[in-house]
């Protein structure tokens, strides 16, 4: 779908958020609370795909909005939002898809945020309060940029900013709930994992611990990729994954979360060990070495054949 | 799309409804080759294909007013045929308007609809309603969203959760089944609810296709066909029904089969919903009598090879044992052994 950029909106130094309207004048179609788009940021040299909460209201059709956080040694994607981009620019941007959807049976849902990691949850705010679903929202940052967050939230006496480690008892929080509350964390990788490892050495049950993972790509040692189908040798870069590769090379390979989530880009290894970075392949896939999710995995071996 | 819709024809009782020629052209035909096996059979749920049946989201046919009215009926005898878990409210929603705008741009000489922000006006010509509504609010319309406009629509729908890593039958409306419970499967996960089917579990075809339902997007619906056989063009032959349809299958003579005996395809559509992520499921049944199939050549002829070769334990789900003999020695005639194209097209354009 194409997109122009109607508003660019400075919220903290180093986070914008941008609303984007159909170009033909038409309507988006509706999301659902917890939903992702793709964006496609044209670069110098090449596109970069990079996938974004929506932060408007679920169901919102005349508009979409998302926010970017300019992420430190940038590859390219947030640099040129931040840089570039300028009102009435035209984007292609995907359909929603929605890989951190609310969980409609839980009794009570806590939600758990650091930083940029907190836009799934805009969208989930509304969903919530519409349905009077009991939530409860703890949100992490900085000291520098809790105005902006705060801005962004509905003054709740359920929804709680966090600018120091001492405030947020993590462990207190996750064992005071009661049965059938269903957590939800998103945020930096270290911060989702030190939560969600704190709720399973609770003895929460995996199926109540939603995680959003936006880790993207984050480049490796170089190694060799040849598509066995294709008869195409390809060299994939430190700082491209295995998918950029096959994009930059003009191949329309299959992807959707971009960040190891949803197994949708998984293609079968002939040869080769893969170093798997995703959170989709089972402990005995892993081991089999027989597939690999090539929006993040990269390979251990020089070389990796792929049939494709 | 230029439809002539049929007055009310019965599908029970007297069995008055038949195929005109132009039904029997369209006839969604499921075998595309002479053999057939489970597989995954989904692909992109596109517009076009090798019968006008696919020219829609949701195909409406000239059968239209009378499976509508044998909805109400089977609705009126067991209100439990549509069922709804409480937390599935956005996907009612969800289906209403899909639905609603779907049947006014493929059909707008018998569907209209207006939308003012969330003051919206249905018209359905047919049916003959007018209704003004504001979406979102239940108490505005005459009956809950999902059975509002599912009762206006031929075919079953049953509406799926996501969660936990599967898919949940969590609501439906089901009045023209091949055999199955709405009530006995609600609430069931994807594999419980198949579990009665043959082969195919080992065959590992559910656990493939519900890793690839589980990402199926949105705006990019899919289908599949299933078929059995059904005695008479009945649209209600489900488990609670089974004693006013179960003594028909002893009812089949060779004298009769070709009229009694009827191909029953399912045209199944699977649709991401935009708000509650959910997925519906579309089963929109056809019917046709064996001696209105045998009219194409090309479907007599691949009708008799798929019966005569079919795996022992498939005739048994499908409830066949009983009569594929009949059926085989009644299409055998129709066959004279040629090469037939691959693909499911008539390959004739009349009768």
């Amino acid at each position: 779908m194409k997109a122009r950029i109607e508003e660019i909106r400075i919220l903290a130094p180093a986070i914008r958020r941008f609303v984007l309207a159909p170009e033909d004048g038409g309507e988006f179609p509706a999301a659902s609370a917890g939903a992702n788009i793709l964006v496609e940021i044209p670069g110098p040299q090449r596109i970069w795909k990079n996938a974004y909460s929506l932060v408007c209201p679920p169901g919102a059709r005349g508009r979409y909005e998302i926010i970017v956080r300019l992420v430190a040694h940038s590859r390219g994607g947030s640099a040129w939002l931040h840089d570039h981009a300028e009102v009435g620019q035209i984007l292609e941007i995907g359909v929603p898809a929605n890989l951190f959807p609310i969980a409609a049976i839980a009794k009570k849902h806590l939600l758990v945020s650091a930083g940029i990691g907190l836009t799934p949850f805009l969208s989930f705010l509304p969903a919530l309060r519409e349905s009077g679903a009991a939530f409860e929202l703890h949100h992490c940052c900085r000291l520098d940029e809790a105005e902006a967050f705060r801005a962004l939230l509905p003054e709740l006496p359920n929804i709680v900013l966090h600018t120091s480690r001492n405030t947020l008892d993590l462990s207190g929080l996750l064992a005071k709930q009661k049965l059938n509350t269903h957590l939800y964390v998103c945020g930096p990788e270290e911060f989702m994992n030190v939560t969600a490892g704190a709720a399973r050495k609770l003895g929460w049950p995996g199926a109540k611990i939603h995680e959003e993972r936006f880790g993207g790509a984050t480049g490796g040692a170089p190694f060799t990729v040849k598509l066995a189908r294709r008869g195409i040798e390809l060299q994939v870069r430190q700082d491209e994954s295995l998918l950029e590769a096959l994009e930059n090379a003009g191949l329309d390979a299959p992807c959707l979360c971009r960040g190891g989530a949803c197994g949708v880009c998984e293609l079968p290894v002939l040869e080769g060990v893969p170093e798997h970075r995703d959170h989709v392949l089972c402990e005995q896939k892993r081991a089999a070495n027989r597939a690999i999710m090539i929006c993040v995995s990269r390979a251990k071996t020089p070389e990796l054949v792929l049939d494709y | 799309m230029n439809i002539s819709l049929k007055p009310a024809e019965s599908f029970r009782g007297d069995f008055t409804a038949r195929n005109s020629d132009a039904a029997i052209l369209r006839f969604p035909f499921p075998f595309p080759e002479d053999v057939y096996m489970y597989g995954v059979n989904i692909e992109p749920h596109r517009r076009g294909g090798p019968s006008a049946a696919y020219d829609a989201v949701f195909d409406l046919d000239e059968h239209y007013i009378g499976e509508c009215a044998d909805r109400a009926l089977t609705l009126i005898d067991d209100p439990l045929r549509c069922q709804m878990l409480p937390h599935m409210t956005a996907a009612e929603w969800d289906t209403l308007e899909l639905l609603m705008e779907s049947l006014s741009t493929d059909y707008p000489e018998l569907f209209q609809l207006e939308r003012n922000g969330d003051a919206w006006r249905w018209v359905n010509r047919p049916l003959g309603l007018d209704q003004s509504f504001i979406f979102g609010r239940p108490e505005t319309l005459p009956c809950p969203p999902f059975e509002y406009i599912t009762r206006q629509v031929q075919g079953d729908f049953t509406l799926q959760d996501q969660r936990d890593g599967n898919l949940y039958m969590d609501g439906g409306m089901v009045t023209s089944q091949a055999d199955w419970s709405l009530n006995f499967d609600l609430g069931m996960t994807f594999h419980e609810w198949h579990g009665p089917v043959p082969v195919a579990h080992e065959l590992g075809v559910f656990d493939r296709a519900l890793q690839y339902l589980l990402r199926l997007q949105l705006g990019k619906p899919v289908r599949r066909l299933n078929w059995t056989l059904t005695v008479n063009p009945r649209l209600d032959t489900s488990p609670e029904n089974y004693p006013l349809w179960g003594p028909d299958k002893a009812t089949v003579t060779p004298e009769n089969v070709g009229e009694k005996m009827c191909l029953r395809v399912e045209l199944q559509t699977l649709t991401r919903l935009p708000r509650s992520n959910a997925i519906l499921f579309g089963i929109r049944g056809y019917l046709i009598r064996l001696n209105e199939l045998v009219r194409v050549k090309k479907f007599a002829k691949r009708m008799h090879r798929v019966l005569r070769d079919l795996n022992p334990e498939i005739i048994e789900y499908k409830g066949m044992p009983r009569h594929r003999r009949i059926i085989v020695d009644y299409l055998a005639p129709f066959d004279d052994g040629a090469v037939l194209s691959l693909g499911t097209a008539a390959d004739q354009p009349d009768l």
